[in-house]
């Protein structure tokens, strides 16, 4: 970005994330899974990144692979000075209190066969060496952090609600005071009452610990609550990443203007004027991605050079970035700014009711 | 502070909620009879086990049925079976714990290895424990039995290193899935070491397993002895032990059925009260099951 300010706390520069498809007798390497093929992105200290897109584009992995859960193939991972994507073992041990994960699904990210107490001393017992009555001291500070009752220190996980779960899952990543945090769809597997109580906690502890957040969801709605700026994935590239409030009020790339045209709308009348995006065909297996643009197969915008030269993310606008030739192809202004006004007129209409 | 008496209780020790289950302290109690028996055999034994009594066989020269003098009457050679049971409950405790416990031991090591590290050490690894469960572990076990000479210790390993490809397979199927789980993820984004999530983290969910194939193993282990000093290269007679006793003595099956239904009876119990134990520690030990006892 050309932001002028502080140096962003996290930098991912052309991450690749290839998992490889043994076959026959022999497990020859026959070719890739390409989950996440080039992917780059900034955030700010302080900030929440939204990353969105459907099942399977790579998003979970761009999460996992940022820390190091999986072997990253190409790229670099810069969180506060250090590249994760190459720190050596014991750097990277002495490096991972300051980077931390909230799961998915709270019941399979805890060990069913601790209680609460344990779980959320066990970051303290890795990387401290405290006694077990100052472990216990801060784990009644986390439970009053995020709001669990003292009382259930000594219950197992299988003994709480799934939004209680969420909040050990929240207390054992903040146990060591991380500035990062990658959030893996942390409300996916909730309730959407307990969701609102998830999200509001995830933003009380920014704001009162100055956490700065990758945000992992397929709830766009919430991203579009959380986030400043939204990354929407397609196939294991970033199709579009701009400032959330434009994204939403005027999508750029068509993939990132389809699926937000899938958003709910609470307005009845805004609801029936609204043009619903459907797209045809499936996504391509990411094991064999078209050669051109990802997302040339199903786009309704495609055009010649789409099927043969993949598009980068540049800035089309301050801020904006997209990966697609409606905005850079030849330079050809005409091309670029028809779908523009198209969306603009259909956000006006949306706006002046 | 934190008032402890508003904390939930901590769990119970789980020693003390074993033994508040009826099936369990019943298990335990056969347990130590049998092994107060072995221990001491020497002194509560009425005869010596080997001594081939003279008044122990019927004037036509077949063994003799329980009466008040021989409690379970006497095998083919006079000897008396008490004294036998005995004595030989020694021999199969050590084959029935120590050689299926240590069968036991290797299966987990190789098979949580194996499936938590994948790859090329958990493909030698499984290829081996393979190769080990399509050879004849019979042969394998006369093939180790030869090689080296006959005696309890060595039966005890032999058994020991032909048991534990059962084992090896299932912990390895069962680490396997247990390490693509969330929770074992968090902890390595908190950096834990591979040594202690294998221990702490992984093997707590095996124990189910381990203490099922535990408790079949005794019975199959203890038999499996039988076979070997069947063939001659167990434990040697005179020694006796469960299984040898049942071999000696079975073609008389129909005859003297005492000698055999006594000490098959014998390995039964032991394995129903390993079976009893391990099922209410399994229980005990599950936090899922906390409250329902």
């Amino acid at each position: 970005m050309l932001d002028a300010g502080p140096a962003p706390l996290v930098q991912v520069q052309d991450l690749k994330m290839h998992f490889p498809i043994y076959t026959g007798l022999f497990r020859r390497h026959t070719g890739d899974v390409k989950a996440v093929d080039g992917v780059s992105f900034q955030i700010q200290a302080g900030q929440t990144l939204g990353l969105v897109g459907e099942s399977g584009c790579g998003k979970s992995t761009v999460g996992r692979t940022m820390l190091r859960l999986y072997e990253p193939t190409a790229g670099r991972v810069i969180i506060d000075g250090d590249d994760v994507a190459s720190l050596p073992p014991e750097a990277l041990r002495k490096k991972r209190p300051s980077m931390q994960m909230v799961f998915q699904d709270p019941q399979a990210s805890l060990n069913p066969r601790m209680t609460l107490a344990d779980i959320v001393s066990e970051p303290l017992h890795e990387h401290t060496d405290w006694t077990r009555a100052q472990k216990l001291e801060r784990v009644y500070e986390l439970m009053d952090q995020v709001g669990l009752n003292r009382r259930f220190v000594n219950r197992f996980p299988h003994e709480f609600s799934g939004g209680q779960r969420q909040r050990i899952g929240i207390a054992r990543a903040l146990a060591l005071k991380p500035r990062f945090i990658v959030c893996d769809e942390p409300i996916a597997a909730l309730d959407v009452s307990i969701q609102a109580q998830v999200v509001n906690l995830l933003e009380d502890l920014q704001e009162k610990l100055g956490l700065t957040y990758l945000f992992i969801s397929h709830d766009l709605s919430m991203v579009r609550h959380l986030a400043q700026r939204v990354a929407v994935m397609y196939l294991g590239r970033i199709a579009e990443l701009s400032p959330s409030t434009d994204l939403y009020s005027r999508p750029l790339h068509p993939y990132a203007e389809a699926l937000l045209s899938a958003v709910n709308e609470p307005d009845p009348e805004l609801a029936l004027r609204r043009k619903r995006i459907i797209l045809k065909g499936d996504v391509p297996s990411p094991a064999n991605p078209p050669k051109g643009c990802n997302f040339c197969t199903r786009c309704p915008k495609v055009m010649d050079i789409c099927k043969t030269v993949k598009p980068d993310l540049v800035e089309v606008e301050p801020g904006r970035m997209v990966a697609c030739h409606l905005y850079t192809a030849a330079g050809s202004t005409g091309a670029s700014e028809a779908p523009e006004r198209k969306n603009q007129e259909r956000n006006q209409q949306g706006e002046n009711r | 502070m934190t008032d402890p008496s508003v904390v939930d209780v901590p769990p119970q020790g789980a020693l003390a909620r074993l033994l508040r289950r009826k099936l369990a302290l019943f298990g335990l109690a056969i347990i130590v009879l049998v092994v107060a028996g072995a221990v001491f055999a020497p002194w509560i034994a009425p005869f010596d086990p080997n001594d081939q009594m003279f008044d122990g066989l019927t004037l036509e020269g077949a063994p003799m049925p329980p009466d008040g003098k021989f409690l379970m009457g006497t095998d083919l050679l006079g000897r008396d079976l008490l004294s036998r049971l005995l004595y030989g409950a020694q021999t199969s405790l050590v084959i029935g714990v120590v050689a299926n416990g240590l069968a036991l031991v290797i299966g987990t090591l190789v098979g949580i290895t194996a499936g938590f590290f994948r790859g090329w050490i958990g493909g030698v690894l499984m290829r081996f424990t393979d190769l080990m469960m399509a050879f004849p572990a019979l042969l394998l076990a006369i093939c180790l039995a030869a090689i080296f000479r006959p005696s309890l210790w060595i039966v005890a390993m032999v058994i020991a290193l032909v048991n534990w490809v059962q084992t090896a397979r299932v912990i390895y199927t069962e680490t396997s899935s247990l390490a693509t789980r969330d929770f074992i993820a968090a902890e390595r984004t908190l950096g834990a070491s591979t040594p202690r999530i294998l221990f702490r983290h992984i093997l707590p969910h095996l124990l189910p397993t381990i203490i099922v194939w535990g408790t079949l193993g005794i019975s199959t282990t203890v038999l499996l002895e039988a076979t070997l000093s069947f063939l001659g290269i167990g434990v040697q007679p005179p020694t006796p032990s469960w299984g040898n006793i049942i071999f000696e003595n079975q073609t008389y099956f129909q005859a003297a059925p005492w000698l055999v239904f006594i000490p098959g009876a014998a390995i039964i119990l032991l394995a129903l009260a390993f079976n009893l134990v391990g099922d209410a520690l399994r229980d005990v030990l599950d936090p899922t099951q906390r409250g329902r006892d």
